[in-house]
C-alpha cells in the first residue's frame, strides 16, 4: 500500500495532481491519499480530506511506501518506522509554502542518502511509474530520541548533569 | 528544576518530543498549539496556546499574552523550544522574566537559520542549529534530533 500525505496546513495541489495522473499506471497497488484542502479535482481515486490521528498512524504503519511533501514531521516518522519515503518539496514560487526550506532540507537529505526525492511533478511521476519494476527501499532509520551529543549538551546547559 | 518545553505543531512538536531524555529528572510542562497533543505526552502536564504566525499581527499579540500567562502560572526555571512563533514568544518572555532559555532551530532549516531562530539569538541564552555548516559564534552545533 502507498500512503500519500501532504500535511494538513497548506494544500499541495501539484503533488495530488501528479498522483492522480499517474494513478492508472499503478495497477492493483492500493493507494490511500490524504488531500488536505486541495483545490484540484481528483478524477482517478477517492481522496480523503481529513484522516483522524489514530487512522493516520494505522495507514502509516501499514504502508509499503510513503509519498509526501518534504515536511520534517512526516520524514522523521518514516525514519522512526523504517518506511521508504519519497518526497517532493513544496516551492514558494507556487505559493506552496512561505519559503524554500523544504527544497533545502530535501536536497541535504538526498545528498546524505536518507530519502528518495522527486524535485518536480515529472520526476515524481517517473519514479511512481517505475515502482512495479523498482520498488523503493527504506534508506535510513532512527530510534525514538535525539543524538546523545545533543541530549548531553542540553542536560549540561540546564544543569541536570 | 522545572522545564517548560514548548513548540508549535507538525515537525516542531515531533522534534521537541525527541528531546525527552534531556528532561529526565526534571519536572516538565509541555505546551503546544493543538489541544489534542496532550495524548502524545501522557503522564506530563500539558497546556495549549493559540497558534500565531508572523503574518497575523493581532493574533501574535493575543498569543504573546497567553504565553506570558502560561509562564507566570507555571514558573519554569528553564524554557526549551524547537520553534516556531510561539516558541520565540516564550523565549522573549523568558528573557524579560530572567528565565534561562534554549532555542533549538528545526532540522528543516538546512540552508540558513529560520527567521525566528535569528531573532532568538537576541533573546535566548543558547541557540542550537542542527547543521554543522550553520554553526557560528552565536549559534551552537551539538548533534541533531535524528541521530
Amino acid at each position: 500500500m502507498i500512503f500519500v500525505t501532504t500535511g494538513t496546513q497548506i494544500p499541495f495541489d501539484r503533488l495530488i495532481k501528479a498522483i492522480d495522473e499517474v494513478y492508472p499506471y499503478l495497477g492493483d497497488l492500493e493507494v490511500i491519499v490524504q488531500v488536505a484542502r486541495a483545490a484540484y479535482k481528483v478524477e482517478n481515486f477517492t481522496p480523503y480530506e481529513f484522516i483522524p490521528p489514530k487512522e493516520f498512524d494505522d495507514y502509516f504503519d501499514r504502508a509499503d511506501l510513503i509519498i509526501a511533501h518534504a515536511g520534517m514531521g512526516t520524514i522523521i516518522s518514516a525514519f522512526v518506522k523504517n518506511k521508504p519515503i519519497l518526497v517532493m518539496p513544496r516551492l514558494a514560487k507556487y505559493g506552496e509554502h512561505r519559503n524554500d526550506h523544504q527544497l533545502a532540507t530535501a536536497t541535504r537529505f538526498d545528498e546524505l542518502g536518507y530519502i528518495h526525492v522527486a524535485y518536480d511533478e515529472y520526476g515524481l511521476k517517473e519514479k511512481i511509474k517505475n515502482l512495479q519494476k523498482m520498488p523503493l527501499k527504506s534508506l535510513f532509520n532512527v530510534n525514538d530520541y535525539a543524538s546523545k551529543e545533543l541530549i548531553g549538551s542540553l542536560r549540561s546547559f540546564i544543569n541536570l548533569d | 528544576m522545572k522545564i517548560l518545553a514548548i513548540a508549535s505543531t507538525g515537525g516542531h512538536w515531533i522534534q521537541l518530543l525527541r528531546l525527552k531524555p534531556a528532561f529526565q529528572d526534571a519536572d516538565v510542562v509541555f505546551a503546544s498549539t493543538k489541544s489534542n497533543f496532550a495524548s502524545t505526552v501522557k503522564g506530563y502536564a500539558f497546556h495549549s496556546v493559540p497558534d500565531a504566525s508572523r503574518w497575523n499581527k493581532l493574533q501574535l499579540i493575543h498569543t504573546f499574552f497567553k504565553i506570558w500567562k502560561l509562564i507566570s502560572k507555571t514558573k519554569p526555571d528553564v524554557i526549551i523550544t524547537t520553534g516556531a512563533a510561539p516558541g520565540l514568544m516564550a523565549v522573549i518572555v523568558g528573557k524579560i522574566c530572567n528565565i534561562k532559555t534554549v532555542w533549538i532551530d528545526s532540522i528543516a532549516n538546512a540552508e540558513k537559520l529560520s527567521m525566528s531562530g535569528k531573532l532568538a539569538t537576541y533573546f535566548s541564552d543558547k541557540v542550537y542549529t542542527q547543521w554543522l555548516h550553520l554553526a557560528s559564534d552565536k549559534v551552537v552545533f551539538s548533534g541533531n534530533i535524528i541521530r
